[in-house]
């Protein structure tokens, strides 16, 4: 037998016999029973209780438990943004996120941003300039976006922010870098810009 | 209806709906998340369970045995499905490797069980508890290392730009050896990943020995005949449904593991289940766009004209796989009397290498246009102009075949004027803005027009409300919306009159999305239904059918006017065709043309590159949707721009497999890397491509816009990199002394 | 990721007597780092303390005129606060060059100290890799290896610590403040909190099991201009391959730290007294005795270029 034998464990997957991750107890060869917990989540307005495994994302608890699946896994480790909620008035990954962390929180997601009647001028917005192609990540660009605004106008600098004394102001260069934590591989940046800035604008 | 003559005159000409720039008709859903993709369908089947997908851990040999007592054992779990337990299944459908079962393991990641689990927690639990015994055997991983013994290869990508292997025309050895300015250089392009944002996606559910796959999947047709013969059961027991794909660019063309595990794993536990590919797993046990070493020469007289041109390219691939394409615009895209191409292709125990955005034209083009882009400067020639010297009205490999419309002229001159051109500095390495080294670069743009034969069945019901319905997805390429279009214009309705279902296989079958031929040749099977449509609504209505004018949402003959509607009073109208193409398409050469401008900054101490201007200007026939074809070419300079700079699946070329399998490892351009895009696209029409006279923009926007990045890059610095993507550490020792 | 109990403490002592008291028991603050890594069964926690219920998210002026931060101030609001923004350029600079708005949102002072390496064979629970898995072997040193480490690394890995605040904090001379279940605190100087990896790459830190970060303190500001130059092959959201945390007078003369090139934030205090003549002279003295492999020997050139244009900003 081989070294390679040894090491190689089925992935997705720590798996194999000799690929226990550091820090697990031995011998743990099974699964333990899950945890359960309820938790209160105020979600687009509404007070929602839910009994979920402890080890549910946000992401999941939406998708899978309240059947709003209007927030995407994307990649389900924080590296494209598809899943942003707005939590307790800040943007967040909400695949990197426990629901049992959020007791209590309140939660706002693209469904409680409006509705295809009664659309938020960011979702109008979107439609107008064309800010999307495929449309899963768009949820997440059209939170991060409303996000984004208000976090200029809340004076949160940025990478890009010049002087970081000096008040943030909305420019193409700021959106842009701000907005990069939600990835569009369709590549609708350039139109989602403009969205943006036309929403900032009417807001000034 | 058969298309087989140039197309005339004809209501889409009317062009009161398409050609608009509308707003997209899913644009309500898909920016309200109300869009359904596949593992969201909790509406179409009860009691869905979920299922986990473990992938190999080693990239060549055979599984030994599988352990699943534990994870059978684990709570919630309803079934373990391993590979061990069935024979290699067939293959669906240009798969190139196996999806499941039997013990041969050809590549990493490659899917060896599925974890159906009450909860996706339980599931990925339990999925670690499987513990596999592998016998791994050596592998070769290396492209530099196989490409010497590499034999050459004959192909057809199956999307159009296929070859015959080597190609020549004329003597190029000999008119090579004697032009007074030449060219050879040897480039290389890297393994890509589509790194499209929905994961692989299915839900399955089994009624009795009928089967439904709820799935995101490009080609429905392909699928639908594909999983029949991959589970062997019979293709009327099968259907698919697949009304939002969440981006595919190729890698959602073909059946893969998402679709087979959800539907043993559903057999297996009795009961519907739900499977995504989890995001690490994607790059190694999927496709993506196979590396690639090209060698282009080129020899000219000294005024500028091409007298011999050869690109060589050699790729890598699973035994069955075929080769990157990327010697194929070159037989098409400049005159020159003596030619050479040639592919071949070494053997890679890597994972699966197929079609990703412009297979061929797009790693083609990135060399095809820096090599011409370095030959004009041995020429002492602006690379527009020798690029406009070089054009060619005819099929160079067959002159009698001429181009059915060819304006890349036009493009070049356009995009120069627009782009301010003329106020470049040849002299690379000369202009500064404070730490930046700024240049300008572009490239021409090439990508066959195909055509695939496309059926759509059209309903007109009593409130005048036309429902078209046909297997087309819509991957982001605005499909309802151009679909919804073509029906409004032909039947004279407004767009809110029509309604537009996709994705579904138990509707007709269409060209599907790919190959840039989804929106001409399913827009023009939605034209052949409703000239059906219109000929059933004149009769019923006791019209001539030559006679009648729908406009308005009435149909008009002499002094009668008729609300459309009222043909389907006593009940709906109904037409189903399918265009058909002849071998109009090979009696001329389509394709479609463009011209890319790029300007770069490069940091003068620490070349990273970054964008600063883009214009595309594309000559594709008839624009269907200005606004939806503007966003398929800006994506596609987006993700040429990925190529061109940071694209690049890392080969860990002693255990073969791509290392950096996520998101944050492969890193694909994100906002701050793209500024303001322009297009404009040439007005003109083809009517040799379909009535639409349309020609497709999906892929023309990523064809060459990498080699503009890198011509600006060389104009910026001085420096030419050959080996793609333009990471910083290529130019670092070569940058000018830091200030 | 394995099953785990769950408890939500509401005092520092509490906390760190919650994760002595069981086995196998971790911090959670943002979570950004630990369930990424959870979901792939790299951590496998039986038990997961909520630190969010502590408070330690204030700022507040010491009497020795810096500043003490919680462990729990976020990101976002600790590179947003003015006293910061004016007075700790280079770490408001390094914050915001980090992950993204919505991970800054989440992300904790002590999170972010605590993160753990990008590796891709760290990442990859088939391979060989000596930090998740003691004794299995080193995949990168013959692998791909093009963001790892080019100094401090040893034969059992070459990892690097992927964040940029602590780089910050390495030239600000921070101290990480902790408490352990005894209650007994303790004044880590950041030099000394994250490790090399030597013979144990497994261990980041020199945090002893259940030892709880309260806060970090920084010492009164130190005058200069304040930068943090990030290098980075996408423009945005993407780990740095080097950068550079400075802070660095007119004349050049001033303090240095290196990112994104070895297993902790780089710094030689003693090379420092070179800035004046230019960043090889600093660089060839900060680097000595790297060992880079093939692939990623251009971040010593980087570091010299990155630092050049660090010394040109501090000139203009």
């Amino acid at each position: 037998m081989s070294r390679r034998d040894m090491v190689a464990g089925a992935t997705a997957a720590a798996a194999a016999l000799t690929t226990l991750p550091s820090g697990a107890r031995a011998g743990s060869a099974t699964a333990d029973k899950p945890v359960m917990a309820k938790v209160g989540l105020t979600v687009n307005g509404q007070r929602r209780e839910l009994e979920l495994d402890i080890r549910t994302s946000l992401l999941d608890a939406a998708r899978e438990h309240l059947h709003l699946t209007g927030s995407k896994k994307g990649c389900d480790h924080g590296q494209c943004g598809a899943c942003t909620m707005i939590v307790d008035g800040r943007r967040i990954n909400a695949c990197l996120t426990l629901a049992v962390m959020h007791q209590g929180s309140e939660i706002t997601t693209i469904e409680g941003l409006g509705q295809p009647d009664n659309l938020h001028p960011m979702q109008a917005a979107f439609i107008k300039h064309d800010g999307y192609q495929c449309g899963y990540c768009t949820p997440g660009q059209i939170c991060s976006g409303v996000a984004v605004l208000a976090e200029i106008k809340a004076g949160i600098p940025s990478h890009v922010t010049a002087d970081l004394n000096a008040p943030t102001e909305v420019s193409e260069a700021e959106i842009r870098e701000r907005m990069s934590g939600n990835i569009c591989r369709c590549g609708a940046y350039s139109n989602i810009v403009e969205a943006m800035t036309e929403v900032a604008g009417r807001q000034a | 209806m058969k298309f087989d003559t140039p197309a005339g005159q004809n209501p889409i000409d009317q062009l009161k709906v398409v050609g608009k720039p509308t707003d997209r008709i899913d644009g309500k859903f898909k920016t309200t998340g109300t869009a359904p993709y596949a593992y969201e369908r909790h509406d179409v089947v009860a009691n869905q369970a979920y299922g986990y997908v473990l992938g190999a851990g080693i990239s060549k040999g055979r599984v030994r045995a599988i352990h699943v007592e534990d994870a059978k054992r684990a709570p919630g779990v309803l079934a373990v499905v391993t590979t061990l337990e069935s024979p290699r299944l067939e293959r669906g459908m240009m798969n190139t490797a196996y999806l499941f079962g039997g013990d041969v393991i050809q590549h990493y990641h490659q899917a060896i069980a599925v974890v159906v689990a009450e909860t996706f927690e339980q599931a990925r639990a339990a999925a670690f508890l499987v513990k596999v015994d592998y016998a791994a055997e050596a592998g070769k991983f290396d492209l530099a290392a196989e490409a010497k013994g590499a034999p050459p290869v004959p192909s057809d990508s199956g999307e159009g730009s296929g070859g015959d292997g080597e190609e020549r025309v004329g003597d190029f050895d000999g008119a090579f050896a004697q032009a007074p300015v030449t060219l050879d250089e040897t480039y290389s392009t890297a393994d890509e990943s589509h790194a499209m944002m929905e994961p692989h996606a299915t839900v399955a559910a089994w009624d009795g020995d009928k089967l439904t796959l709820w799935t995101s999947n490009q080609m429905i047709a392909w699928g639908h005949g594909s999983v029949a013969k991959i589970l062997g059961i019979p293709k009327e027991n099968v259907r698919i449904d697949s009304p939002y794909v969440g981006g595919g660019f190729g890698g959602k063309l073909f059946v893969r593991a998402d679709a087979v595990l959800a539907a043993l794993g559903a057999k297996a536990a009795g009961r519907p289940v739900k499977v995504a590919l989890t995001r690490p797993l994607i790059a190694n046990n999927t496709t993506h766009r196979p590396a690639t070493i090209q060698r282009v020469r080129i020899g000219a007289t000294k005024d500028g004209t091409i007298t011999a041109i050869a690109h060589e390219s050699t790729s890598g691939n699973l035994p069955d796989g075929d080769p990157e394409t990327a010697v194929s615009q070159t037989k098409l895209l400049y005159a020159g009397a003596n030619r050479l191409t040639a592919m071949k292709l070494a053997h890679l125990d890597l994972p699966e290498g197929n079609a990703m955005r412009a297979p061929g034209e797009a790693p083609g083009l990135m060399v095809l246009e820096v090599a011409m882009d370095e030959m004009a400067e041995k020429l002492g020639l602006d690379p527009v102009e020798f690029r406009i010297r070089n054009d060619t009205q005819v099929d160079p490999q067959a002159p009698e075949r001429p181009f059915s419309h060819r304006d890349l002229i036009g493009c070049l001159k356009l995009g120069a004027e627009k782009f301010g051109w003329a106020k470049r500095n040849p002299r690379p390495g000369q202009v500064r803005n404070g730490q930046w080294l700024i240049g300008v670069g572009m490239a021409a743009a090439f990508r066959n027009n195909m055509v695939l034969k496309s059926g759509a069945r059209v309903r007109l019901d009593g409130a005048g409300t036309v429902t078209v319905e046909t297997d087309m997805t819509d991957i982001g390429t605005g499909s309802y919306t151009i679909i919804a279009q073509t029906a409004a214009e032909m039947m004279g309705l407004p767009l809110d009159k029509i309604v537009v279902r996709l994705g579904d296989s138990d509707f007709p079958v269409s060209s599907g999305s790919g190959g840039q031929f989804g929106a001409n040749s399913s827009t023009a099977g939605v034209y052949a239904a409703c000239v059906k449509l219109r000929e059933a609504v004149a009769q019923r209505l006791g019209i001539n059918s030559a006679d009648a004018v729908f406009a308005d949402g009435e149909v008009r003959a002499g002094n009668r006017a008729v609300p459309l509607g009222d043909a389907a009073a006593q009940g709906a109208l109904s037409a189903e065709d399918t265009i058909e193409f002849g071998d109009i398409s090979k009696k001329q050469q389509q394709s479609t043309f463009g011209a890319h401008f790029v300007e770069v900054g490069v940091d003068a101490d620490t070349a990273e590159i970054r964008v600063r201007r883009m214009l595309a200007v594309c000559a594709a026939g008839r624009i269907l949707n200005p606004k939806s074809a503007r966003s398929q070419v800006i994506g596609g300079m987006t993700m040429g721009t990925g190529a061109a700079l940071m694209e690049e699946l890392a080969v860990d070329t002693k255990r073969g497999f791509f290392a950096n399998h996520d998101l944050a490892g492969y890193e694909v351009p994100v906002h701050a890397d793209i500024p303001h895009q322009e297009v404009i696209f040439l007005d003109e029409v083809d009517p040799m491509s379909s009535p639409m006279k349309a020609k497709g923009v999906g892929e023309l926007g990523i064809c060459g816009v990498g080699a503009a990045v890198a011509n600006a890059v060389y104009n910026a610095t001085g420096i030419r990199v050959r080996d793609y993507p333009l990471t910083l550490d290529k130019f670092l020792e070569r940058m000018p002394d830091a200030a | 990721m394995r099953s785990f109990t769950y408890e939500r403490p509401s005092t520092p002592a509490e906390a760190a007597a919650a994760v002595a008291a069981k086995p196998n028991a971790k911090f959670i603050a943002g979570g950004t780092n630990l369930l990424d890594l959870m979901k792939l069964q790299i951590e496998t926690p039986a038990h997961l303390v909520d630190v969010n219920g502590l408070g330690l998210d204030r700022i507040e002026a010491t009497p020795e005129g810096g500043l003490r931060i919680g462990a729990l101030v976020r990101n976002t609001d600790l590179a947003a606060d003015a006293r910061v923004r004016k007075d700790y350029g280079v770490l408001s600079r390094a914050l915001l060059a980090g992950a993204s708005g919505q991970l800054r949102n989440k992300a904790t002072t002590a999170g972010n100290l605590l993160q753990r390496t990008r590796c891709p064979y760290f990442y990859d629970t088939a391979q060989a890799c000596n930090k998740r898995q003691p004794g299995s072997g080193c995949s990168a040193l013959d692998g791909v290896s093009r963001q790892l480490a080019v100094i401090g690394g040893s034969d059992a890995c070459i990892a690097t610590h992927p964040g940029d605040m602590a780089v910050a904090m390495r030239v600000l001379d921070a101290t990480v403040e902790t408490v352990d279940a005894q209650g007994t605190e303790r004044k880590i100087p950041i030099a000394e909190f994250h490790r090399l990896p030597g013979d144990k790459p497994e261990v980041d830190t020199t945090l002893k099991t259940g030892e709880l970060i309260t806060a970090v303190t920084l010492p009164k500001p130190v005058a200069g201009t304040h930068i943090y130059r990030k290098v980075r092959d996408r423009a945005s959201y993407a780990y740095a391959l080097v950068s550079v945390a400075a802070i660095l007078g007119k004349d050049g003369s001033g303090h240095v730290a290196f990112g994104g090139v070895a297993h902790k934030p780089w710094r030689v205090e003693a090379a420092e007294a070179a800035l004046p003549r230019g960043a090889k002279a600093v660089t060839d003295h900060v680097f000595a005795g790297a060992k880079p492999t093939h692939e990623n020997a251009y971040k010593l050139k980087l570091a010299e270029r990155t630092l050049t244009a660090a010394l040109n900003q501090a000139r203009a």
